[in-house]
């Protein structure tokens, strides 16, 4: 189908504005159902602690409370499931400890639920979960995944020996790698830490559980990305209640990066007490709370090398990671560290040997999942630190040694994709061309002049380069199944043309920033030839929309998208049929264009709302054809797409304080075809900050005792916009080949390709002044960053 | 125990009997039913829930309800004028200057009160007036374009 009115392509302002620039968002938490009552929580104060009595006595009496539940209470409940099965390398199946929807016998990590308190108000809920007396025994806890495995380490999961969750590997057999680095001319060998980070959407996790008895039905509000999949996920796993007696609802969510995701045991807990009680029950997260409860991201431990020949070519990489998967395993936390990372280690690069090996760790922490980027944000870095330490080492331009490594350019269309060794064939690439583009916005040439100069001045200024690939448009669900994913990832879109010719638009993917029902619907207006103000995009509420597998990994437009145009196929199909019959044609003999029916080479044409009208009024219709005009589709993805880009940082490093100043930023992306020009840009803005955050300003730091140290904005180093200059942003197109869009994914992008940029540029300022410094643990807070001029 | 309080909120007088404790952000969200002010924290840092107290910019979590007896107040529901957008929120629309928009309100009320006092901001005085609101979403880049954008056409309706 071709393009019709140009809206494709356009920057659009967001139709979903309006309401939010007016302050009329419907976030859960603006939402007050008749009877509602609140929740609060009692919580381990204890990383790691024996339960030995729980006293609910007195705070049972206090004003307001209407009840209280637990760990034993709910005993017999299913804990939340993981989604995602990985399997030791001898083949046996990881470890998955029961993750309780409130802790009787133990607390695991600080945070832990210990009870629930439903109250009249929040502060009664607050109060009275204040005076539950509980008697801990505290026990030695452990916090980083490396020393989690030694032998005589505390114990997290009885049932998981060495806290170890998997052990895996993936790529060429270490035998080949290792003999291949033998000979590698040049070896640079990095250990580092990608450290933890909280995700911290300004909304704080938000839920209302409603039983209603009249129609024994549940409601459940939440700040969730993918309400389908909570309801499955809770349904199926957690509680057994049938799905169709089950209506979950996403409103307008405040920003998810991940986080919200997962299936969290307050929502399987509100659910199931509402009907206790026969009243709404409302649970807001607190900042506090969000801190020791939100799927954290990242917290690998890793070391990496990378051998080159004498040449400058790549020979080997091999790497080993301790990834800290928390406490319990949140949905998608063991694919994070191995699926979305050990697969992307093959870059942009031709290196013919790779292999990775990561060990899988329970900890007394936060659960750690998926965040803005999931594995790919650990795995550019890892490569894009190398290659520029390596270049440094060997004396070598940083922009030489990636443009000698390159994967040449290919389409996938007449050229094939590009079987990398880490399992992955990539769509399409041109990954010369983004580096060209970013050079040329940079300066290149005139840059280390620049720098001399600078150093002159008694300046320290630093260049430092990362060219990215990610996987998106997760995924094909038969590749996915056999790595573990124990659900499918297609996605459902369905169009129904009403019979005045809207178009109500439903679909399974969740907006919560990323402006689908702006998107969306420019697609549909384009594709059916009418305005945008006839389309409607609804989604994030099971009961109206079909099905749907939801927003993460940057997917909605490349698989929810490709849905919708399958559905607009049908529409445009049946469409021909009647219009054909209307005006006395063959079908094959009529044209859909800009709106019209017509029948080739004539003049006789009936319109979009001609044809709709008809299909609901069918009084002259085809005798063989169903009356209506609404078809929805599932598509499921033939491969992942592969956005790629070249992002570039320029900062200043103070001598005497080691503050380090982002003069530039420069981020060249290519993620395929582009609807909305501004809305990718806005996206990729925001990614660039939380991977600018990382390398800067972020981390969680725990003490040996597993109290989260910095679990407040007043202590967590939030990005801030005075910590930023305007960005400069370039772009290039390289169509994904194998959806009917050609779109990749924008969503993580910039926070995948920032992080190493930033470092590298610190670590070249560095070098630039005489500081021959391999690493510094980020955030390279000035403290960090002096101390390493000082070694 | 309840104390009584009276205020004025976007034209509109209420008077109600408010626990001590409460935060006037509750009042606002719970009592006045005005959720256009949010809460994305318990320190006081982010900036989700600002809002105008007699004319200046105020996290509405710092203060209590009966803090805010016989004040005047204006929230996001409020600064628009006989229908007509302000300027600011015309602007986060045009340059995109918003994503999930739970930051929105706050961002815009901080950033009116810079511009009610700093007619001509420099782009580095907009990144420090609003260095005490937090936004995940934006890189903040589009929202400093917002806030220029919005200081250039209010200028412009004075001169004209």
């Amino acid at each position: 189908m071709s393009t019709t009115n140009g809206l494709i392509g356009k920057s659009i302002r967001r139709v979903e504005d309006k309401r939010f620039i007016t302050g009329r968002g419907n976030y859960t938490d603006d939402i007050i159902l008749p009877h509602q009552t609140y929740a609060s929580f009692a919580r381990s104060p204890y990383a790691h602690a024996n339960i030995l009595s729980v006293n609910i006595e007195a705070a049972k009496a206090m004003a307001g409370v209407v009840a209280i539940f637990t760990g034993a209470d709910v005993a017999d409940i299913n804990g939340v499931p993981c989604g995602w099965q990985v399997n030791f390398k001898d083949g046996t199946t990881m470890k998955e400890p029961k993750h309780p929807l409130l802790v009787k016998d133990k607390a695991l990590h600080v945070g832990d639920p210990v009870a629930i308190v439903i109250a009249e108000t929040r502060e009664q809920a607050k109060d009275a979960a204040e005076a539950i007396v509980v008697e801990y025994e505290e026990l030695a806890a452990v916090v980083n995944a490396a020393e989690a495995v030694r032998p005589g380490a505390p114990q997290v999961h009885e049932s998981a020996p060495n806290n170890i969750c998997y052990d895996w590997e993936l790529g060429n057999p270490k035998a080949e790698v290792n003999e291949a680095m033998s000979k590698a001319a040049h070896v640079t060998t990095l250990e580092f830490v990608n450290q933890r980070l909280v995700p911290n959407a300004i909304e704080p996790r938000s839920y209302i559980g409603a039983y209603d008895e009249a129609y024994d039905k549940y409601t459940l509000y939440t700040s969730t990305q993918n309400p389908h999949l909570i309801r499955l996920l809770m349904c199926a796993f957690v509680l057994g209640i049938p799905e169709h007696k089950v209506r979950v609802v996403g409103p307008d969510v405040g920003g998810g990066f991940g986080s919200k995701i997962f299936h969290y045991t307050e929502e399987a807990l509100l659910t199931w007490a509402t009907k206790k009680i026969k009243r709404p029950i409302k649970w807001t997260s607190d900042r506090s709370e969000s801190f020791l409860l939100d799927a954290h991201g990242r917290d690998h431990i890793t070391k990496a090398e990378m051998g080159f020949d004498a040449d400058g070519k790549i020979v080997a990489l091999r790497a080993k990671t301790f990834a800290n998967l928390g406490a319990y395993l949140s949905t998608f936390s063991t694919a994070v560290p191995t699926y979305l990372h050990g697969t992307l280690l093959q870059g942009l690069y031709t290196t013919p040997k790779i292999n990775v090996d990561v060990t899988g760790v329970f900890t007394n922490t936060t659960a750690v999942d998926a965040y803005r980027g999931a594995g790919r944000p650990e795995a550019t870095y890892l490569l894009e630190r190398l290659i520029d330490l390596a270049a440094l080492e060997m004396g070598v331009d940083p922009v030489t040694l990636r443009l000698k490594n390159f994967i040449p350019p290919f389409n996938g269309v007449d050229e094939p994709g590009y079987q990398t060794q880490v399992a992955l064939q990539y769509d399409s690439g041109n990954y010369h061309g983004v580096l060209e583009k970013g050079l040329a916005i940079l300066g290149y040439e005139d840059f280390r002049a620049q720098q001399k100069e600078a150093l002159n001045n008694g300046k320290l200024l630093g260049v430092g380069f990362s060219t990215y690939i990610e996987a998106c448009g997760i995924a094909p669900s038969a590749v996915v199944g056999s790595l573990g994913a124990r659900a499918g990832l297609f996605e459902v879109g369905q169009v129904r043309v009403q019979p005045t010719g809207k178009v109500s638009v439903y679909t399974g993917s969740h907006s919560h920033g990323q402006g689908h029902e702006t998107t969306f619907a420019q697609v549909v207006a384009d594709k059916l030839g009418i305005a945008m103000d006839d389309v409607e995009i609804i989604h994030g509420d099971s009961d109206s929309v079909a099905f749907g597998m939801g927003t993460y990994g940057s997917r909605s437009l490349a698989v929810g998208g490709s849905a919708i145009v399958k559905s607009i196929e049908k529409i445009v199909e049946k469409g021909k049929k009647i219009a054909a019959h209307k005006l006395e044609a063959s079908a094959d003999d009529i044209d859909f264009a800009n709106g019209k029916f017509t029948v080739k080479g004539t003049d006789k044409s009936l319109s979009f709302g001609d044809i709709a009208l008809t299909a609901y009024v069918p009084h002259v219709y085809p005798k063989d054809l169903e009356p209506g005009l609404d078809f929805s589709s599932f598509y499921d993805p033939a491969n992942f797409t592969y956005p790629f880009g070249c992002h570039i940082a320029v900062v200043e490093v103070d001598k005497q304080t080691g503050k380090v100043t982002m003069k530039r930023f420069i981020a060249v992306d290519d993620v395929g075809n582009v609807i909305n020009p501004m809305i990718v840009e806005g996206q990729i803005h925001g990614g660039v900050v939380q991977g600018i955050g990382q390398a800067l300003f972020e981390g969680a730091e725990y003490d040996e005792n597993g109290q989260l140290t910095n679990g407040s904005y007043m202590d967590y180093c939030m990005p801030r916009a005075d910590d930023f200059p305007m960005f400069e942003t370039g772009s290039q197109v390289t169509p994904c080949p194998h959806n009917p869009l050609g779109v990749k994914g924008a969503g993580e992008a910039g926070c995948i390709g920032s992080t190493p940029a930033v470092v590298n540029a610190v670590i070249d300022a560095l070098w630039s002044g005489g500081h021959k410094v391999k690493d510094i643990r980020m955030p390279l807070t000035s403290e960090r960053v002096w101390r390493a001029m000082k070694q | 125990m309840s104390i009584r309080i009276h205020v004025k909120v976007n034209g509109a007088e209420y008077s109600h009997d408010v626990e001590p404790r409460l935060l006037l952000v509750h009042y606002l969200r719970d009592v006045l039913r005005l959720t256009g002010t949010h809460v994305g924290c318990d320190t006081s840092s982010c900036g989700a829930c600002t809002i105008h107290v007699n004319g200046l910019a105020t996290k509405s979590c710092t203060l209590l309800a009966v803090q805010a007896d016989g004040c005047k107040i204006t929230t996001i529901e409020g600064v628009a004028n006989n229908g007509n957008l302000h300027p600011l929120q015309e602007a986060f629309k045009e340059c995109h200057g918003l994503q999930c928009g739970f930051c929105t309100p706050g961002m815009i009320m901080t950033s009116a009160d810079l511009l009610k006092h700093n007619h001509n901001p420099s782009e580095e005085e907009i990144r420090t007036a609003l260095e005490g609101n937090f936004c995940r979403c934006t890189g903040y880049h589009n929202i400093v374009k917002s806030v220029q954008h919005a200081a250039e056409k209010m200028q412009k309706e004075v001169t004209v």
